[in-house]
């Protein structure tokens, strides 16, 4: 199991489970990011936060310090 | 009477709602506050056939979950005011996330009429959709566009009609949860069928609502006195979530996707997945090594088109007022009214106006910025470094934009959601040194720091940074407790801006300055020329005025820093512009024309000024309130007069203690 923050650009992975609490976990569910789904990391930005995925056909911006609480399994 | 038809334009951000809603409305729209908050609410109309209707522009909303006050808006003008119809315009090239919210206003029992936007692009994705399967499953008005083309738009007028003309109740189609939450949600329903205080909220909406543990939906519930019905939510969902293994939040969400998904198995062919444009131009913008290089060379490019562009329309609209004075002073002969036509009113008016071209270039570019996709970038590129201060990426335009002018800057803070991350940016914003702090520091350093003017500048600006820095986060600890909110930023493809998107942005702000904040710098102006004519009357020596009488009456507060009461006066004056403190001081010394440059200027300012106590004094004119349109545009943009004279209070006072403490320094390091 590895944590979606740990994960290089260009990778991809699928959602085992969303860590994220609260209004916010509820907000990046409604977004797209649930139990099952596939993402792929995009970039991270120059400054080594934020990250950019693409989900559900599109691309997100998200902190590490909440993708440390999201656990990917990595595809191949 | 008939009832005005109105229809709400919903949908998610970066849709291209903006377009659509001019493109229905044309120029009969106009832009207000919704009531009580700071976010605008854009209305207009057309007439269709036989009906007129009135078109309420929403703010973006992902969910009818609110996330921020613009989402709450969103939310509770379709369930609260219940429009004759809402069109959820749909980025066809995004389905898959978008249809989530078409999901929940059907839920919710709006009359859905779908604006499927941006066909263009879905189909250079690859991406086939059948629009009239779809309408058969949403059981709702389906209508393809290319907004930005105008391609459909009579289409969705007449979908609209058709709605509001023949307007049908609970025929769309409701999406199932599951057998055993079915049962639940029904006996939900049926309790609540004995609470009448909630006929008009959709049932099987409220049921769900609440099961998902909507704060607000709970409310709402508890409101109308129903709290038989929250605690059997709350059983349910304990009951529920011990089944499920898992919260009832993302058992609801899941299932919306698993419907979505069903339904776009139906009506989508997938596109294979192209290099496109957009992808190659982030390759580049937010390139580890060039994205912060390039990031802060669009900036100074924004930054110069704003305020160098404008420098020939605020000389223009100064000449202008400069000379409708002159007439005023020609043709009025009672010198009282003269002066208060030529001075105060003439004089207010130009002070107001003086702000225009800033303004509208500069929400010119913002909105081409905005439109473009880049501005997400740029919050992308700078978040990491505004998120140790408390802020966010979003935050750093704004503070850029600073030092240019406060005003406008102020103003550019409405991309910020979260509450509390705008609030602090608007706080410290005039810690930026506006470029009408200038003209004070060059007469002041070109006095006494003779050789080493370019540093003793520099270090002003660097001054006002490190204090905003500060401030910011000691706003954080003490007013704004807790971590700025999580990020949860979509980053739009890039797309070509529309001139017409972007003048129209410009025309609002532009307006929209001159009613919020126009009347209180007005009002400002008018007060301090009153102040700095009377008792004395038109004509009478300056000294004699209420402003001085304010000057010598704060002086020894400032006696502590080596002030006089000319310099005390100067900055009562500085209220209304910082560049007024160089042209009061020309007054105090009878020197016509003054500008900062004058060398007989920086000669008597000898006499007064000590270099530490000048130093001390840039510091102060460059902390304390920037201006009375700064002031203006503070109280319009947090709509709170407790935060708008909670900042001026602090800059007054930080600004105090900072001159004091240059002084104390400078007398210890030797320095007269």
């Amino acid at each position: 199991m590895t944590r979606l923050a740990e994960l290089k650009s260009g990778k991809k992975a699928r959602i085992v489970h969303m860590g994220v609490k609260g209004p916010a976990g509820q907000r990046y569910r409604e977004m797209g990011m649930i139990c099952g789904e596939k993402v792929e990391i995009v970039r991270v930005a120059p400054l080594g936060d934020p990250m950019e995925i693409e989900v559900k056909g599109y691309n997100l911006s998200l902190r590490k310090e909440e993708a440390e609480l999201i656990i990917v399994e990595v595809m191949k | 009477m008939k009832e005005t038809t109105k229809v709400a334009l919903a949908g998610n951000p970066n849709v291209g709602k903006t377009v659509i809603f001019n493109e229905l409305t044309g120029s009969k729209q106009h832009v207000g506050n919704w009531p009580g908050v700071t976010v605008e609410k854009k209305v207009g109309n057309f007439s269709h056939k036989d009906e007129e209707i009135e078109v309420v522009d929403l703010p973006g909303t992902y969910s009818l979950s609110p996330y921020s006050i613009d989402e709450r808006i969103a939310r509770d003008y379709i369930i609260e005011e219940k429009p004759d119809a809402v069109v959820n315009i749909v980025d066809a090239s995004n389905i898959e996330r978008n249809l989530y919210l078409t999901l929940q206003l059907l839920e919710a029992g709006a009359n859905v009429v779908v604006a499927l936007n941006m066909m263009d692009e879905a189909q250079k994705k690859g991406m086939k959709i059948d629009v009239k399967k779809l309408s058969e499953i949403l059981k709702a008005p389906v209508i393809p566009m290319v907004g930005i083309k105008g391609e459909g738009v009579k289409e969705l007028k007449n979908a609209i009609y058709e709605e509001v003309k023949h307007r049908r109740e609970h025929r769309h189609m409701s999406m199932g949860y599951g057998r055993e939450l079915e049962k639940g949600i029904i006996s939900l329903e049926e309790e609540m069928a004995r609470c009448p205080a909630l006929k008009k909220y959709r049932h099987r909406w409220l049921a769900i609502k609440i099961l998902e543990g909507d704060a607000e939906a709970i409310k709402k519930v508890s409101e109308a006195g129903c709290d038989d019905l929250i605690k059997e939510a709350k059983r349910l969902r304990k009951q529920f979530g011990r089944k499920l293994d898992e919260d009832m939040e993302t058992y609801f969400a899941d299932k919306r996707y698993e419907f979505v998904d069903d339904i776009l198995g139906v009506v989508l062919i997938k596109g294979k997945k192209l290099w496109s444009f957009s992808d190659m131009l982030d390759k580049v913008l937010t390139h580890k090594v060039f994205g912060i290089p390039i990031f802060l060379a669009m900036m100074w490019a924004a930054f110069q088109f704003t305020f160098s562009v404008a420098v020939p329309f605020m000389d223009a609209i100064d000449l202008f007022f400069g000379w409708l004075g002159d007439i005023a002073r020609v043709s009025i002969t009672n010198p009282a009214i003269q002066s208060l036509v030529a001075d105060g009113i003439i004089g207010g008016l130009g002070s107001v106006l003086i702000f225009l071209p800033n303004i509208f270039l500069l929400f010119f570019v913002l909105s081409l910025m905005e439109d473009s996709g880049y501005l997400a970038r740029a919050a992308f590129v700078m978040d990491k470094a505004m998120y140790r201060i408390g802020l966010q990426g979003k935050s750093f335009v704004p503070m850029l934009l600073g030092f240019g002018c406060n005003v406008p800057a102020i103003m550019a803070t409405r991309t910020i959601e979260d509450r509390k991350e705008r609030l602090i940016t608007i706080l410290v914003n005039p810690l930026m040194s506006c470029s009408a702090r200038l003209p004070v520091y060059i007469l002041f350093a070109g006095a006494f720091f003779i050789g080493a003017e370019g540093s003793v500048i520099f270090s002003m600006y660097l001054m006002g940074i490190l204090l905003a820095v500060l401030m910011a986060l000691l706003l954080r600890k003490v007013f704004f407790k807790g971590k700025p909110s999580p990020l949860i930023m979509e980053m739009p493809p890039y797309r070509m801006p529309t001139f017409k998107s972007s003048a129209i942005h410009m025309w609002e702000k532009g307006s929209m300055f001159l009613k919020k904040a126009g009347s209180i710098i007005f009002l400002g102006v008018v007060i301090i020329w009153f102040l700095s004519t009377y008792p004395g009357g038109p004509g009478s020596d300056i000294e004699t005025s209420y402003v001085a009488a304010i000057g010598r009456w704060v002086q020894p507060i400032f006696a502590p820093l080596g002030w006089d009461w000319k310099a005390a006066i100067a900055l009562v004056f500085g209220f209304v512009a910082k560049e007024i403190v160089v042209g009061a001081y020309g007054t105090f010394y009878g020197i016509s024309d003054a500008d900062e440059g004058s060398t007989s200027l920086r000669s008597e300012l000898h006499g007064a000024f000590t270099p530490v106590s000048a130093y001390a004094y840039m510091a102060f004119v460059l902390i304390y309130v920037p201006c009375l349109a700064t002031i203006g545009v503070i109280k319009s943009e947090t709509g709170s007069w407790k935060w708008t004279l909670f900042a001026v209070a602090y800059m007054m006072g930080l600004a105090y203690l900072v001159a004091l403490v240059i002084t104390v320094v400078g007398h210890l390091l030797g320095f007269a």
